[in-house]
């Protein structure tokens, strides 16, 4: 009985240390995101590339804490963790070939459809203007 | 001394006991939040499927650039690194409160759960300032003020997916926020004392967590890459 009650005592106290120490590491790998982010801004081609690839592993990361240690996961038995990241598991074929659909249709029409290609690489003048008269449709019949 | 081995370790699924060791409302509470994530899933998805079979498309450097009060200064992420920051904080409280409830410390949850309160209601403002600001600035569902990266006329894929997915989110912390509200009034009214525990908690706190770990998702998606 005694046994059993500093056992719990001190599993309290591991219990707010782990909940600051998820909570530093969730900040420093936002930190490290946001940082990221920065150094995106103006770089092309497969450099940009792999600082979008270093954020969304971080992201996984930041997920893997919260749902670990926020959400208690980790603490779980064995039976319920894997009855929620089994399931889970069908986003990896969803994400690739949902992905993989998007790219090749863009592919293809870029190959076949010249006309496409054009109007969706010209200029943005003609857009803009489009887009202003929808913002304001209301005032130009009233001052005529 | 097989008979002695088996009886040694837990036999989760003979029957008698939930083979995964939590009550019945927090397996369903789980159960539910894996449902949600495949809802949230199936719109990032669809979002990026749209992104990837398009040949432009905006800058968010360039559309969220704005902080209340900065007018037209260049400030990229700083906005919602605020909002990030905001939620995380509010899943520590959240945490906390939980944690304040494993010790029947009916004053801890009730603090704690005030400042999750509170956070949730941060967030949301900051969100309503930020739609507002962008729709004055002409972004709407059906409609795009913003020209692509390259200076290509964009479509109006871009403020549809945006607008939905936050507007997703949003609905969650609203609802997150309403839940934790409930949960405090049930603490000042001494129900879980009557009742002796507070796992009504830590199913709230399972959501709240869930809504953060989604912003993870959408910031990510939508401001980062």
């Amino acid at each position: 009985m005694e046994h059993s009650t500093t056992a719990h005592a001190e599993h309290k106290d591991s219990g707010t240390k782990e909940i600051w120490r998820t909570f530093w590491i969730l900040l420093i790998l936002t930190i490290v995101e946001l940082a990221l982010g920065y150094w995106m801004i103006g770089k092309e081609g497969g450099f940009r590339l792999a600082l979008k690839g270093t954020i969304i592993i971080l992201m996984l990361a930041k997920a893997f804490y919260i749902v670990g240690y926020f959400m208690h996961l980790k603490h779980e038995i064995k039976n319920l963790i894997m009855t929620i990241i089994v399931p889970l598991g069908l986003f990896l074929w969803f994400i690739i070939a949902f992905l993989y659909d998007g790219s090749s249709y863009n592919r293809l029409r870029n190959n076949y459809d010249s006309y496409h290609k054009e109007q969706s690489t010209k200029p943005a003048s003609q857009q803009e203007l489009h887009n202003a008269d929808d913002i304001k449709p209301k005032k130009e019949p009233a001052m005529e | 001394m097989a008979t002695v081995a088996t009886a040694a370790e837990q036999r989760w699924w003979n029957g008698g006991k939930s083979p995964f060791n939590v009550e019945y409302g927090k397996l369903m509470m789980w159960y539910f939040l894996m449902s949600d994530a495949f809802t949230f899933g199936a719109f990032l998805i669809s979002y990026g499927t749209i992104r990837f079979s398009t040949n432009g498309w905006p800058d968010p450097n360039e559309v969220f650039r704005s902080f209340p009060g900065s007018g037209d200064m260049y400030a990229p992420l700083v906005f919602v690194s605020v909002m990030t920051f905001i939620l995380i904080m509010s899943s520590v409280t959240m945490v906390l409160a939980v944690h304040a409830g494993h010790n029947n410390d009916r004053k801890g949850v009730a603090k704690y759960l005030a400042w999750t309160i509170l956070g949730g209601i941060a967030f949301l403002s900051c969100q309503a300032w930020e739609w507002n600001h962008l729709h004055h600035e002409g972004a709407w569902w059906g409609r795009n003020p913003f020209v692509n990266a390259d200076g290509s006329a964009s479509t109006t894929n871009f403020t549809n997916f945006f607008f939905t997915i936050t507007g997703f989110h949003g609905f969650h912390v609203f609802s997150g926020v309403v839940i934790n509200i409930i949960m405090l009034i049930m603490t000042l009214n001494n129900s879980f004392e009557r009742k002796g525990h507070y796992l009504m908690i830590e199913k709230a706190g399972l959501y709240w967590h869930f809504v953060d770990l989604v912003w993870v998702f959408v910031f990510t998606c939508f401001y980062l890459i």
